[in-house]
């Protein structure tokens, strides 16, 4: 089984510093399987062309290839394919929803609630609106064990509370949100939700109708398709009432200097010329982790998940940054005073690829009083013999570096 | 007598040259990373950062009857034991031999290859650092 999935990405047999690589930096972004390298290949060799536009046989097949991927995308997530938006990922996403929602709909006084814990591009564009308008940025507190402390979440909601932003899961600790308890309660109060859903649709299946989302937003590179692509997702009736993001062709129905008119859903947050070849790969990325099965996927990477923490636990020293109860396949730790830099270059030097700093989560490192971590992350094509290597250059690296 | 650039430079390749593997050479940086001598705390400060680096390092340099001493320390044991063999290079060296040198050993031990850009950068900008403080007494 597990040979089969790995020859369906050929990044992964390559030697790196001599040694076979071992790709654990999956959470920065995932490798491709050929299913997605030849669906961008076929686009170019094929049918390159702009799409919408033209009416001739190239444009035809493109524009239907990319709406295909639209829908494709759209049933994934049990979304309508008006309400899937393609952006350049979920920065562009947080920006898109803070710009075109924000600007609208947030007026002085108004507060927007994050986490913690959240990546820096679910914080900063929140933090612009809110300097922008006169509003408030409130932060849901974290346990040391690096879950948000959901008592304190729910002292925080009012009727000012106008939107309330969190990951999913983690990317720098791996911890999988109660999402839709923050989502219920924050409808309380009339505040609408958006889901950075970057770590999370890599490892779960996730039904927007189900979590009752407001907005999702997701990055096509780490669920196995190409860079530079990602959605949002909306509900119609917020995207509707939205201004559009960018101005430019696609979006308008008609232009004229006495006035434009724009363009329906999904195309009026779609300006200019699209990621046509990201968008397809987007939509062959999901094709194929159904094919696998998200459930697989899941089982599969919750026993590298478990088999991986005990095993990294033998590394005299090791002690792992966040432990909450629901974790997906991210394992960050620290060994005794060693700088995780260190541990980054001794590993990659043995062939071992992971992510050592803050993981563009500062203020979760604030709080837990560290510069930053180790990382570690699984995909369903790692292996436990991967982690048993890990281990060995682990104990190496940690001998040379006491 | 002060050794010269060159022929520490030479002993440095020499000394490189008995390791066949890339992780003995790294065990060896880091054994000197750790015999260089800790720096006054008053200098690890941002004053004395050098920028571009992932990991920090701070450089202190200080003029003695025309030769210029250096130095350094830094928060990871790698890059401590980088810039350690800068220091054994260029601290004690006329600020002009500092300004006029290429540093060869760094290529000859393969170094600047095994580092990433992001640690190399770093690298680079030590050297700067260095030289600039050279530059400030020549
Ligand atoms: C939780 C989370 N949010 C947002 C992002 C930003 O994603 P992108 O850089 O693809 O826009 C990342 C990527 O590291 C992430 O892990």
């Amino acid at each position: 089984m597990n040979s089969f999935i790995r020859n369906q990405f050929p990044i992964l047999h390559q030697n790196v510093n001599g040694k076979p690589l071992i790709y654990f930096d999956n959470a920065a972004t995932s490798q491709k399987p050929l299913a997605v390298i030849n669906a961008i290949k076929d686009y170019y060799e094929h049918y390159n062309s702009n799409i919408h536009r033209g009416a001739h046989h190239l444009a035809q097949i493109a524009t239907e290839k990319y709406e295909d991927a639209r829908k494709t995308i759209a049933q994934h997530i049990n979304a309508s394919e008006q309400e899937i938006n393609f952006v350049r990922g979920t920065t562009e996403a947080v920006n898109l929803v803070a710009i075109s929602y924000g600007r609208k709909f947030i007026k002085e006084g108004d507060e927007i609630i994050v986490s913690e814990m959240e990546h820096h591009s679910n914080i900063v564009p929140w933090q612009m609106l809110c300097e922008e308008k006169g509003a408030t940025l409130r932060v849901i507190p974290i346990t040391d064990s690096g879950e948000i402390i959901f008592e304190e979440y729910l002292k925080l909601l009012s009727e000012k509370t106008k939107i309330v932003s969190i990951a999913y899961i983690s990317n720098a600790l791996g911890t999988i949100h109660p999402v839709k308890e923050v989502i219920s309660e924050a409808h309380k109060v009339g505040a609408v939700v958006f889901i950075d859903g970057a770590q999370a649709l890599p490892h779960k299946k996730i039904d927007v109708k189900e979590l009752d989302c407001d907005f999702l937003g997701f990055s096509g590179h780490k669920v196995f398709a190409g860079t530079g692509i990602g959605i949002l997702y909306g509900k119609e009736i917020l995207l509707e009432a939205m201004n559009p993001y960018m101005g430019g062709g696609e979006m308008i129905k008609t232009v004229s200097f006495a006035g434009t008119t724009y363009n329906d859903l999904p195309y009026k947050f779609e300006a200019g010329t699209p990621h046509i070849e990201g968008g397809i790969s987007l939509g062959a990325a999901f094709t194929y982790i159904n094919e696998l099965g998200l459930d697989n996927i899941s089982v599969y990477e919750d026993e590298l998940l478990e088999y991986g923490t005990s095993r990294f636990f033998e590394v005299e020293g090791l002690r792992l940054v966040g432990t909450a109860k629901e974790k997906a396949s991210v394992i960050s730790f620290l060994v005794d005073d060693i700088h995780p830099y260190d541990l980054g270059v001794l590993l990659n030097e043995q062939g071992i690829a992971i992510r050592t700093g803050h993981h563009c989560c500062q203020p979760l490192m604030d709080r837990l009083k560290i510069e930053g971590t180790c990382r570690a992350s699984f995909a369903f094509y790692n292996t436990k013999e991967e982690i048993d290597a890990t281990v060995s250059a682990l104990k190496r690296a940690v001998k040379i570096l006491s | 007598m002060q050794k010269s650039i060159a022929e520490i430079e030479d002993e440095i390749v020499e000394e490189f040259e008995l390791f066949d593997e890339q992780m003995d050479k790294y065990e060896y940086i880091i054994d000197i990373g750790k015999k260089l001598p800790a720096l006054d705390s008053k200098y690890q400060t941002d004053d004395f950062l050098v920028k571009g680096c992932q990991s920090k390092v701070w450089l202190h340099a200080y003029e003695k009857e025309g030769q210029l001493f250096f130095e350094a320390d830094s928060n990871t044991a790698i890059t401590k034991g980088i810039v350690a063999l800068l220091v054994r290079v260029l601290s004690g060296q006329h600020p002009k031999e500092i300004l006029n040198t290429s540093l060869i050993f760094i290529d000859k031990i393969n170094l600047r290859a095994h580092l990433s850009s992001q640690r190399s950068n770093g690298l680079s900008s030590m050297i700067v650092k260095m030289k600039a403080y050279a530059n400030v007494y020549v």
